[in-house]
């Protein structure tokens, strides 16, 4: 084993000492990697990742806030919509009430009518009656001196006296008849 | 021993591979630095810088091709190897710790690419300049992060203790520390990927021996195994081979996060 140790020794043949030209080699190999790739390259990837991360983070947010959104106008159509009916419902009611209104001025208005055509009907009858009434009394008044007249037979000359007669009867019977009516 | 015997061997018997495996001659004659490890060495940086290049040169939000494959490794190390060790501090190491994780990685599978078959990191000196690098660094943070003076009693005297067994620890942590955390960092990637790569020569030549230099009847199912054997070795050395790289770059995360923050 020693023969074999210093034999490779001798020929530097030793794998445990590193040969000189190999370290230097791998210096250069190992610092132009570091270089390149550690110091060039992998901060370049790692903003790369970090803004993938930040995409997919802000594709998140934006999601939950076109949710957010479409629940806030779903919440608003139905806001509107309850707000709807219910302004429907309150015409419908103001509708109804307005017609009952209409009906009933329009009926008291009818009756009102027909109270005045019924008053003027009374008023025209009142009227005829009285224009009547004072027709007949002229008549009645002449008819019934000629009738007297014709009975006693020209004793009652003095018209005037005849006249005071008769009205009298009549105020008398005009009385009579307004204490019955 | 084996340099005996190969030295001694007669032409026709089967001699194992020992360590004239590692010992290669230069490319160009009169060159003598440029041997194929070196070669290697070279293009290792160069595929690992190419790769990244193609992958995180121009990195999109939305990754395709190579650097999917990339990021895979970027998220491997951030995740297994950065994280664990450092914390909120990883980003910043992530640059350093990739680019020791991916050059391991490819230094050793130049073990199992045809026809280039040499692990790089089986040339003790390519280790020992990526743990030498991650030493004087972890000095280096430790004296800025915990003091000169600080650093060395973190170190040597972690806190709540009886004082007695200071006289034993302080000298163990000192040397396990500072003299053997580093020499395994190096030799436990060297040893690996030596003996992986002796297995696998020993057992090609298993098969080549007794198929084609030597066929008889008895010793063809030898070859035959040597050949299976190669086969099943070489998937298991792909998996030493990423699991060396991992380990060393995990530990190198490990000694970085030590000097960073004192244990306690």
């Amino acid at each position: 084993m020693i023969t074999a140790a210093s034999l490779v020794a001798a020929e530097g043949n030793n794998p445990l000492i590193p040969h000189v030209y190999e370290l230097v080699v791998g210096i250069f190999a190992f610092a132009v990697v570091v270089l390149v790739v550690g110091k060039i390259l992998t901060p370049r990837i790692q903003k790369t990742l970090a803004e993938r991360t930040e995409a997919i983070e802000g594709g998140i947010q934006k999601a939950q806030d076109a949710q957010a959104e479409a629940q806030a106008l779903l919440a608003q159509y139905k806001e509107q919509l309850a707000e709807a009916r219910h302004e429907a419902s309150r015409l419908r009611e103001e509708a109804r009430e307005q017609g009952a209104q209409i009906k009933a001025e329009l009926r008291e208005e009818a009756q009102a009518e027909a109270r005045r055509l019924i008053e003027a009907a009374h008023a025209q009858i009142e009227a005829d009656r009285q224009q009547a009434f004072a027709q007949l009394r002229a008549e009645i008044g002449r008819l019934s001196t000629d009738l007297a007249g014709r009975i006693v037979g020209e004793s009652l000359e003095d018209e005037a006296r005849q006249r005071r007669t008769v009205d009298r009867f009549l105020e008398e019977l005009e009385s009579s008849s307004a204490a019955v009516r | 021993m084996s340099t005996l015997t190969l030295l001694t061997a007669p032409e026709d018997k089967f001699t194992p591979p020992g360590l004239e495996l590692f010992d290669l001659p230069p490319i160009i004659a009169g060159v003598t630095w440029f041997t194929k490890p070196v070669l290697l060495a070279l293009l290792s940086s160069l595929i690992v810088i190419a790769f990244c290049w193609a992958a995180f040169a121009k990195p999109k939000l939305v990754p395709r091709g190579v650097q999917n494959v990339a990021e895979i490794g970027y998220t491997f190390v951030r995740d297994q190897v950065a994280r664990p060790f450092l914390g909120k501090d990883a980003d910043r190491w992530m640059g350093l710790l990739l680019s020791i994780f991916f050059m391991v990685w490819i230094w050793n599978l130049m073990g199992v690419i045809p026809v280039i078959q040499f692990p790089v990191a089986s040339h003790i000196a390519f280790p020992v300049v990526l743990a030498l690098s991650i030493y004087i660094l972890k000095i280096y943070l430790g004296i800025k992060h915990q003091g000169p003076i600080g650093y060395f009693k973190n170190m040597m005297f972690p806190p709540g203790l009886p004082k007695p067994i200071y006289v034993l620890l302080a000298p163990i942590e000192f040397l396990s520390n500072l003299i053997i955390a580093p020499f395994t960092h190096a030799v436990r990637l060297f040893a690996n990927m030596f003996a992986g790569h002796i297995i696998l020569a020993f057992f090609s030549l298993v098969g080549f021996w007794f198929l084609f230099e030597k066929l008889t009847p008895l010793g063809a199912p030898l070859g035959v195994i040597g050949v299976v054997m190669t086969i099943a070795m070489t998937g298991f050395e792909m998996f030493i081979q990423f699991l060396q790289a991992f380990l060393f770059a995990m530990l190198a995360a490990m000694y970085i996060g030590n000097s960073l923050h004192a244990e306690h």
